[in-house]
């Protein structure tokens, strides 16, 4: 791969995490039991789609092959989708969910900041844009997570139970592959080993203030980066793009 | 081709027209998101997104359309600009006092960087600048706003978040 087409490769991938995260948020939406939480829950997931095109929309240009953002969230079969495995997980319960986001978002957060400092210039700015809407989500989940953990016995239980299922999903966010060797060397991108350290670092602090325990080092699951995902990733796709696969060009 | 009478700061004028569609007292100049204007062979409107996700962003395009098109201007473009990112501090001082008389708080200003850290100040009710408020929810009609609660004259009001 040429580095331009590298940069191609990485941005469809920031795409694809901010596009299935945004779903399995959007799963959710008018079945909170709490207004405010169906609010904050329905707008962060608006903030994800949003990302989602910005990144798919500047990746169709750079390829230059006609693709824009549609082609590559509906007509792309699940193995060419390279999002994390950790944000294709189902929501379960709330627990499972406020954990899902926590552990992605304190991640996704630092690798914007590095991002809004790499040296394609539209790819920076597209990182300052969505960095700010992060960090406002990471604040209303990481008061969540602390509420669970120092909240209830029953509420503590859960969340530690939702931390121990879902931390196998984390290795693969630093686990550096071919194309963030390439942002990093061609573009100035981010530094995935730096990023690491910043995460145990401030997912530590979080874990600790919500009474909660980090838990053992475990067998770490893969493949979201070379497009192996979960079983249940198959009924996400095949939802999303139920509707412009059966009408094509169907517009409103 | 655009008439010779109209230049830049004619479509800017117009442009100072154009509500914005969630909260219509406020018009997308005072919401600082018209960047520039360049007329050449058509007229090529540069817009900043708010959010990334935020609903009204096609609709404020095709009502910079709609509104250029009235008076004649039939060959407009609009860009997206994300750089310098939008944040509430572009909202302009007039936008902020359009914003109080409506019942919405305006936003603090430097909101970019203190309003993302954890502490939360006082916002002054809109209607009776008492300071002594509470937050009820941060999240409120639109994506952009928090409701809260004046203690002292009771009156529910949204506040117009810092990003």
């Amino acid at each position: 791969m040429t580095p331009e087409q590298s940069l191609v490769a990485y941005i469809l991938r920031l795409g694809d995490n901010a596009l299935v995260l945004g779903q399995r948020m959007l799963e959710l939406v008018a079945a909170y039991p709490e207004l405010e939480e169906e609010l904050a829950n329905a707008n962060f997931a608006l903030d994800y789609i949003g990302q989602a095109r910005m990144f798919y929309s500047y990746a169709g240009e750079l390829e230059g092959a006609g693709r824009g953002e549609d082609d590559f969230a509906f007509f792309r079969p699940e193995h060419e989708f390279r999002n994390l495995l950790l944000v294709e997980q189902p929501n379960g319960h709330f627990g499972d969910t406020i954990v899902r986001q926590v552990l992605f978002d304190v991640y996704y957060l630092a690798l914007l900041e590095a991002l809004t400092r790499c040296s394609d210039q539209r790819l920076a700015e597209i990182a300052a844009r969505a960095e700010k809407e992060v960090r406002y989500h990471l604040r209303h989940c990481g008061q969540w997570l602390v509420r669970l953990g120092d909240g209830t016995e029953e509420s503590h239980s859960k969340a530690q139970q939702s931390l121990d299922e879902l931390w196998r999903y984390t290795g693969e966010m630093f686990a550096a592959d071919a194309l963030d060797h390439a942002l990093l060397t061609s573009f100035d991108g981010p530094d995935l080993g730096a990023i690491a350290v910043e995460w145990q670092k401030d997912i530590g602090a979080m874990v600790e203030e919500a009474t909660l325990t980090i838990p053992q080092e475990t067998h770490m699951a893969s493949g979201g980066k070379q497009g192996m995902h979960t079983e249940q990733f198959g009924y996400l796709v095949a939802e999303m793009q139920s509707l412009p696969r059966t009408y094509p060009g169907a517009a409103w | 081709m655009v008439e010779p009478t109209v230049n830049r700061d004619t479509i800017l004028g117009w442009l100072a027209d154009v509500p914005d569609p969630e909260i219509p007292v406020l018009t997308i100049t005072d919401l600082g998101i018209v960047r520039d204007v360049e007329c050449d062979t058509g007229v090529v409107v540069s817009l900043a997104p708010t959010y990334s996700g935020c609903p009204a962003t096609e609709v404020i395009e095709s009502s910079v359309i709609a509104a250029l098109e009235d008076r004649g201007i039939a060959n407009v473009t609009v860009k997206r600009v994300l750089s310098p990112p939008w944040t509430t501090d572009w909202i302009s001082d007039a936008g902020r006092e359009k914003l109080r008389e409506y019942g919405i708080a305006p936003p603090e200003r430097g909101g970019s960087k203190r309003a993302l850290l954890q502490g939360q100040r006082r916002i002054p009710c809109p209607r009776c600048a008492s300071e002594n408020t509470e937050l009820v929810s941060e999240f409120g009609s639109t994506a952009c706003k928090a409701s809260y609660r004046c203690v002292d004259c009771l009156e529910p009001f949204e506040y117009f978040k810092c990003i």
